[in-house]
């Protein structure tokens, strides 16, 4: 029996004290999302239970009991109110996915401090442009990401820590440096946790738009409500559950679900951290015996490209329940899951801005490939027309998803930013900035975005970003940058570049300057394509029409191009 | 064969390793975090310009690429 049961019934019968009742969160008490993740399933009875199964690379593994992880956490806090952390001074998590990224966010939350988890690809103005932004007081990183940090150091006086979780004592520390070595620190049995309340800040994940600078998305420890339902209701997580959660925590599922609502929940998860092979993937899942697997679109097509043969190696019948996120899940994905694994990724809908899944298929609800599904209970999202921002009373038609305000994960602003925040709303409604249409059923159905953010393997880049990284390179003069199709990542980078007098295009320079941006932003905002071009396509009042080469990567009609320049 | 095996690891150390990790022939890329799979679509672009060939999407796996001695077996399979 699934824990949400029947869908209808949750919908009649909704109401976020059953999440709250369950967690025994009263209004008006402190919420810790530190404690309810460690200390709490202690109080339960279930210290012994197996938290947190870890694998590296070289197949080192490593083993955390909730009572291990409740310690650990404690240890983390303690070290970093040691160094002056205080509550909302901003700690930014800056690693693989090793433990200490996990254990690390919430010794984090544990002291009140808010957690600013990024990407470990991040290139260092990436860093510097998030770090900046949040004025972040500390960052808990390895040594093989420190020459990243040291690079902007003089520019971030308010960066007083760089804490390394795997210093080679044999090397000196460099400025602001300090080692720490979880398996060597002392162990602290009893920390205080700091008494956060429901609107009480937690976690900073950034987002790109389409632009301006990357968004800091605030989040709050009340957050964990919806969280922690949604894991239960739609991950359909249960207490023999071995789980599953392929996406980093330098990103919102990666938290939400890959920490929060796993460890709140009580569950045993697995985390593997590796570079993509599906016979890894694959062997990974057999030897731990695998039940319910998260992942995403493109891991689902890289698992598919590489053939149904490989699957057969494996014994993969402890998987019961796959669902999926990032980006729109293909028809042809759920087909074949269903024809190798025995079952359907389900999709599932949400964003950085929402905290939880928003629209899903659920356990037990009747699958339509290629749709999200319907809206998860607690929530009320519809389908607006574009311009007046009204619901649609027919089925079918296209316009922009819009959520109602008011679910406990709801980002409460975008940090410093405030202004575009407010833009989000409109005529009551949260708009996420996705497009998509809605059927007869209530089933959702994915047409894109309404912008020109690019969704490559399920992480946002923004244009503007690459653009703006591409100008520094000294050959740049003009750049535009827009997605094309990719049968794995749905969409990457491709690049359309005038050069300067005195440059050549070449082989050595379009790879010179692939190299230039993924070492500065990231590998997923790195163009996988560059287009020298003579000019490119502007309005008469110089500005770059995007949309123009856009169509043409994507084979669409243009549309208008009466504002185009002459020339 | 030797001097592109240089070659290749000389160029992931130089593009794609932050701190001191040494990287032997060897040594895990893909699986082992060196190189991430956007990553792979310029190591492919690199060994396409230096050795003159073209290697198909589809043999650019992750496994193809997930160490020097792999890639080198790779390149050797398109260089004639």
């Amino acid at each position: 029996m699934s824990h949400i049961g029947s869908y209808d019934e949750r919908i009649k019968n909704f109401s976020w004290k059953i999440s709250e009742d369950e967690l025994g969160y009263k209004k008006g008490d402190p919420i810790n999302i530190g404690w309810y993740c460690t200390d709490r399933i202690c109080q339960l009875g279930k210290g012994d239970k197996l938290a947190l199964i870890w694998e590296g690379a070289a197949g080192a593994e490593k083993w955390f009991t909730y009572n291990d992880i409740r310690i650990v956490t404690n240890t983390i806090g303690h070290f970093l109110r040691s160094l002056g952390i205080k509550n909302e001074d901003r700690v930014c998590l800056f690693m693989d996915k090793i433990p200490e990224l996990y254990l690390g966010f919430l010794g984090v939350l544990k002291i009140g401090a808010i957690a600013q988890p990024l990407f470990s690809a991040f290139g260092d103005e990436s860093l510097f442009i998030r770090l900046e932004n949040a004025q972040t007081k500390a960052i808990i990183t390895q040594r093989k990401h420190a020459p990243k940090v040291r690079k902007i150091l003089d520019k971030m006086p308010y960066l007083e820590h760089i804490i390394l979780v795997d210093h080679d004592p044999a090397k000196p520390l460099q400025p602001r440096e300090i080692a720490f070595d979880l398996e060597r620190a002392p162990k602290v049995e009893q920390l205080e946790i700091f008494p956060t309340y429901a609107e009480s800040p937690s976690v900073l994940h950034y987002t790109s738009g389409t632009t301006g600078q990357p968004k800091g998305v605030k989040h709050v420890h009340y957050s964990l409500i919806s969280q922690y339902l949604t894991t239960k209701w739609v991950l359909d997580l249960h207490d023999n559950d071995i789980y599953w959660c392929t996406a980093d925590p330098g990103w919102v599922t990666g938290t939400s679900y890959g920490i929060i609502g796993a460890f709140s929940t009580g569950t045993t998860q697995c985390v593997l951290d590796s570079g993509f092979s599906a016979d890894n993937w694959y062997r990974f899942i057999e030897k731990h015996k695998i039940t319910v697997w998260y992942s995403a679109p493109t891991a689902i097509r890289s698992l598919m490209k590489a053939g149904n043969g490989v699957v057969k190696k494996y014994d993969l019948s402890s998987l019961r329940h796959l669902a999926s996120v990032g980006e729109p899940l293909n028809p042809e994905a759920v087909i074949w899951s269903e024809k190798v694994f025995g079952r359907p990724f389900l999709d599932t809908y949400w964003q950085t801005e929402t905290g939880c899944i928003v629209i899903s298929n659920f356990p037990g609800m009747k699958i339509k490939p290629g749709s999200m599904g319907k809206t998860v209970p607690g929530i009320i999202a519809t389908v607006v027309d574009t311009e007046t921002c009204e619901p649609f009373r027919d089925s079918g038609k296209i316009g922009l998803i819009a959520v109602k305000p008011g679910w406990p994960s709801m980002m409460r602003t975008y940090w410093n930013n405030e202004e575009t925040y407010q833009k989000k709303f409109r005529n009551g409604w949260y708009l996420p900035g996705d497009r998509s249409s809605i059927d007869s059923e209530g089933y959702f159905w994915f047409v894109g975005r309404d912008d020109d953010v690019i969704n490559t393997g399920g992480h946002l880049v923004s244009p503007f970003e690459v653009e703006s990284a591409l100008l520094e390179h000294p050959a740049v003069a003009e750049s535009a940058v827009v997605s094309k199709p990719d049968f794995v990542s749905m969409e990457v980078v491709k690049a359309f570049i005038t050069l300067k007098p005195g440059y050549t295009a070449g082989k050595e320079l379009d790879l010179e300057i692939m190299n230039f941006v993924r070492k500065k932003l990231s590998p997923l905002a790195m163009p996988q394509e560059i287009e020298f071009v003579d000019s490119l396509p502007k309005t008469r009042s110089g500005k770059i029409m995007r949309r123009i080469l856009h169509a043409k990567e994507w084979g669409e009609e243009i549309g208008d191009t009466s504002t185009l320049e002459d020339d | 064969m030797e001097e592109m095996k240089e070659i290749i690891r000389a160029y992931v150390v130089k593009e794609y390793v932050e701190d001191d990790t040494e990287v032997g022939f060897d040594t895990p890329l893909i699986s082992g975090g060196i190189v991430d799979s956007f990553s792979m679509v310029s190591l492919k672009r690199f060994l396409e310009n230096r050795y003159g060939i073209s290697i198909p999407d589809d043999k650019a796996t992750p496994e193809a690429f997930d160490s020097v001695n792999k890639i080198c077996a790779l390149v050797q399979e398109y260089l004639h």
